[in-house]
């Protein structure tokens, strides 16, 4: 409780905002309503050039407490958002830009449309210079949409070429919004940052146009130029086009190999193991049995029935053709300590044998070979599965008992 | 007649007075927006709004506002404020008599230092039958003539004022900055001003008003109600007329953006009562509202403390002489006595005498407690009601207190400072003011839907007192009957407390004029239910805790001067 008992505006407006961000946290919505409708009055002495001045606090909060709060509708958000716009000059791009942001949540695409194209026309002297930043957000987004147009106008005349129909007009309108998207995507992704959606999107446009080279060249910069932030996604859809493209392995190699050193347990590791194992240099395979080892020492691994297999049939390869069984040992040393309480206890034996037979075949084997036969994994795994009768699990054990 | 401008039309200085108040040229009939009313407006305070209400101005054609002077503006606030006391139960008296009183004295006084002119210079005699001439159509006040008809100062007035406006200069300054015709000059910093008018002042004015009425209204009340919007003044000005543009710098001036501070109205009254070198107030005596006696007893009710302590806040008051008229009346310009705050006095004897019987150091309090709910327990028919149990007082009161203070937490949260009318800082800027009140409207509208109740701006109903008790409840939660003799002891025929202890706030009292304080309150260094007893009453007072610590001193060292000053070496655990 409080013990000043005097007040004054800014005072009682700041003992307000203090109400409402409880009511927020507490999602009380009617309540943040309640008391933002007391602290609006804020907005006639707003000469301040802070930068969370009253304007802004009351957009921000006004926007939310209307996206949660069960009795709002758009026609009331977009009329708040508007008067919102009026406030300040300074954030009109930036109120904009939310605003597209909201009604693409809420699915009003063309609304969100008009939006953009509405703010991209907006000059405002020396402020259309300050706010760049914002005007070329809004600007990739409408190419955004524009890509998203072309790709509808794209499925229906693919559907009509189905049925053999032709449509010029559909087909021009496709083009021209090509021609719209392509050039503010191109230059959105110029500038560095974490741009997926608009990379792909123009990607895209660029190989059903048949620019590949352009489209390779775009995919390259995403994923290799440093000034860009470090982005997994950008070597994923780099070596997806390479593999849609048919490019050598050795490319296909490199674009994933950084992936296994950026993200370790990204779930193409498993592929690239597929791809290293089947390879005839002795150093992609044994870049290939690092890359699942590393996979698997992620918990969200433990259980991919793949992934085990995978190093199970490597595993075993390389023990039957007994070389480079020191490659197991290399990669083995460093795990030994941890990888049975975390893979092989007995506890998750009996869980693997009763959710999933493959995969405790496949841990199976690598625990019979790894830590003989003697331990606890193998031995239930290996006992159950005899027991039951399961052809594989007698070669199994014979197996290890030769290999261990 | 005294009024020298040349008239726009013909040139001449000739000038008569319509029926309706106007001067007009008789040379070319040419009528114009003077009035006798605005030259005679600081002198006659509710003349000119009873002509304007009579209608006369309705057959004016002209649209132009009219011009005014800032202390005008401040006599119809101080007008308003008069009404709205007079409608909450004060005697009309106050605003037809004493107010008006004060206020043409402080005119009086101030204008000499007001118009920026020497004092020196030749003043044109006025007939008094200029006023009285006016006052045929108001025979209702007499009292008026009576003291227009007061020496030369009245003179000086009416002078001044026409000399100010035949300056000349008056209609370009007006449109520039300030609706007002002095709105700048008001704000200059003058040094020969002294007590410069100001919205917190008026409220000074009033509050001086009902103690020289010794009406039953203590500052805090006075305060509380203003705050609870029963008195104007934050907005006061919205009740200006139509045509009484304000804008400007006018704002600075009328605009207020921050609750009144006791402190602040208290000393501006004490300086003010000096200023118009008034005269001894009425004496405070025993049957006053303000006396000690009577607020402890106020006071004792809203705190639901029982009735027999009452006995004992006259024991204190009679032993520390704070019931004494010499010491309760206010004597303006007599530096060696201090001005008696006579809530924060009332409340500061409740929490001595709550330290008499129950020590209040967070240990003997609840002892006597469990003492006194054994005695009840034992004795549940008991003559003269059951006995009063601290622990239980703390739990109830504990209760409403947090559940008040939260309500007045929230009600600060949404404290409503803009009122209806618009402001604007110059005339440019006014569409702009209105588009934005115009969304702002809008928002409120919005928002005010959403929170799903109605939102009716209630104004609770101005009432003396914010916690009652009632004995017709059966939860026991009212503890006026409840009896103390579970805490007192018979001793020689006189009835004593149990406690036989008792500790001092402070052991030396701090030089005011060094700190401006005559002690310092932190929470931590004093027990809780000390706080907790200075918490309630600072919430009914809406003052600070610390105010009333620093009265406990006061009357501590009042009570116990003997004991502290002749015996030095005695601290804390005085015996009585």
């Amino acid at each position: 409780s409080s013990n000043e008992h005097s007040l004054n505006f800014w005072k009682s407006k700041e003992l307000c905002l203090g109400y409402i961000q409880d009511a927020m946290l507490q999602k009380q919505w009617k309540r943040a309503a309640e008391f933002l409708a007391f602290y609006i009055e804020s907005l006639e002495k707003d000469f301040s050039t802070e930068y969370m001045g009253p304007s802004e606090m009351i957009w921000r909060i006004g926007t939310e407490i209307l996206c949660n709060h069960s009795h709002s509708n758009i026609r009331g958000f977009n009329s708040f958002t508007e008067q919102m716009k009026t406030l300040g000059v300074k954030r009109y791009l930036k109120v904009c830009l939310e605003h597209a942001f909201h009604l693409l949540c809420n699915g009003l695409i063309d609304e969100a449309y008009q939006n953009l194209s509405l703010a991209e026309s907006w000059r405002f002297g020396e402020q259309t210079v300050v706010q760049d930043k914002e005007m070329k957000l809004i600007q990739a987004y409408r190419g955004l949409l524009d890509y998203y147009s072309w790709s509808k106008q794209k499925d229906i005349l693919l559907e009509y070429e189905k049925d053999g129909f032709e449509d010029l007009s559909v087909e021009q309108e496709m083009h021209s919004c090509f021609r719209k998207a392509a050039v503010n995507l191109k230059e959105i992704i110029k500038i560095p940052g974490v741009w997926d959606l608009f990379v792909k999107s123009y990607v895209d446009l660029l190989e059903f146009y048949g620019d590949h080279h352009e489209a390779q060249e775009v995919l390259s910069e995403y994923a290799y130029n440093s000034k860009f932030p470090a982005n997994p996604n950008a070597h994923v859809y780099l070596y997806q086009f390479l593999k849609r493209h048919g490019a050598s392995k050795k490319s296909l190699v490199s674009a994933l190999k950084i992936l296994h050193d950026i993200v370790p347990s990204h779930e193409l590791m498993i592929d690239f193991n597929t791809m290293l194992q089947k390879s005839k240099k002795r150093k992609r395979r044994r870049l290939g049995l690092e890359v699942i080892f590393a996979a698997l020492d992620y918990a969200g691994w433990k259980e991919n029935v793949k992934a085990w297999s995978c190093l199970a049939r490597q595993v075993k390869q390389i023990v039957v053709s007994e070389k480079h069984v020191d490659w197991i040992k290399q990669e083995w040393n460093s795990r030994k300590d941890w990888w049975p309480a975390f893979h092989f206890s007995r506890y998750s034996a009996k869980r693997n044998w009763q959710d999933n037979e493959s995969l405790s075949y496949g841990k199976a084997l690598v625990a019979g070979v790894l830590l003989g036969k003697d331990c606890k994994y193998f031995k239930y795994v290996s006992h159950h599965g005899c027991k039951a009768q399961v052809k594989r699990f007698r070669t199994l054990k014979k197996f290890v008992n030769k290999h261990s | 007649r005294d009024f020298n401008e040349r008239c726009a039309q013909c040139s001449e200085v000739n000038w008569g007075l319509t029926d309706g108040g106007r001067f007009y040229c008789r040379t070319c009939h040419n009528v114009i927006e003077r009035t006798r009313e605005v030259i005679n407006a600081e002198a006659i305070s509710n003349a000119r709004i009873q002509t304007i209400s009579k209608g006369l101005r309705n057959q004016k054609k002209t649209e132009e506002d009219w011009e005014w002077y800032v202390c005008e503006g401040f006599q119809l606030v101080l007008k308003k404020q008069a009404e709205a006391l007079e409608a909450l139960g004060v005697c009309p008296q106050m605003k037809d008599e004493i107010l008006c009183n004060f206020w043409r004295r402080y005119l009086q006084k101030s204008q000499q230092a007001y118009c920026n002119r020497p004092t020196g210079e030749a003043v044109k005699a006025l007939s008094v039958c200029d006023s009285s001439a006016d006052m045929d159509s108001e025979p209702e006040r007499p009292s008026l003539l009576h003291l227009l008809s007061l020496s030369e100062s009245d003179g000086d007035l009416q002078t001044d004022c026409s000399f100010a406006s035949s300056a000349g200069k008056v209609s370009e300054n007006t449109s520039m900055c300030s609706g007002s015709i002095d709105g700048r000059l008001y704000l200059k910093k003058n040094q020969k001003e002294k007590l410069r008018m100001s919205m917190p002042m008026t409220l000074s004015f009033c509050y001086m008003a009902l103690l020289w009425l010794r009406e039953p209204m203590t500052l805090s009340d006075l305060l509380r109600f203003v705050v609870e919007g029963h008195i104007p003044y934050f907005n006061a000005y919205q009740h200006f007329p139509e045509k009484m543009k304000l804008y400007g710098l006018d704002l600075r001036i009328f605009c207020v953006e921050s609750w009144p501070v006791y402190e602040e109205v208290h000393n501006k009254m004490v300086e003010l009562a000096a200023f118009l070198d008034l005269p001894r107030f009425p004496d405070v005596t025993e049957s006053c509202f303000l006396h000690p006696d009577m607020l402890c007893m106020k006071y004792l009710m809203e705190a639901n403390l029982p009735d027999e302590l009452h006995d004992w806040t006259r024991r204190v008051v009679k032993k520390t002489c704070i019931g004494e008229a010499d010491f309760l009346t206010l004597t303006p310009g007599n530096k060696s006595t201090r001005a008696v705050k006579y809530d924060v006095l009332a409340a500061a004897v409740i929490v001595v005498v709550l330290k008499l019987l129950f020590l209040l150091d967070d240990h003997y309090e609840w002892l006597l407690s469990d003492f006194s709910a054994e005695r009840n327990k034992n004795d549940k028919e008991a003559e003269g009601g059951p006995c009063f149990e601290f622990k239980k007082w703390y739990k109830v009161i504990k209760c409403s207190l947090d559940v008040e203070q939260k309500k007045l937490d929230e009600e600060r949260a949404k404290y409503v400072w803009r009122c209806e009318k618009p402001l604007f800082y110059s005339v440019k800027k006014k569409s702009k003011v209105f588009r934005r009140r115009q969304m702002v409207e809008n928002l409120q509208n919005q928002f005010g839907k959403l929170s799903g109740s109605v939102q009716p701006a209630e104004r609770p109903n101005p009432s003396s007192f914010q916690l009652s008790w009632s004995e017709e409840n059966t939860d026991g939660t009212c503890f006026h009957g409840h009896s103390l003799k579970g805490i007192l002891q018979e001793k020689r025929g006189l009835l004593t407390a149990l406690n036989p202890d008792y500790w001092l706030c402070t052991v030396k009292l701090c030089n005011e004029k060094m700190c401006g304080h005559l002690a310092h309150y932190k929470e931590v260094d004093f027990p809780q239910s000390y706080h907790f007893v200075l918490r309630l009453f600072s919430f009914l007072l809406r003052m600070q805790p610390s105010c009333i610590h620093e009265e406990v001193c006061v009357i501590e060292h009042k009570l116990f001067n003997k004991k502290l000053y002749k015996k030095p070496k005695y601290y804390a655990g005085l015996r009585k």
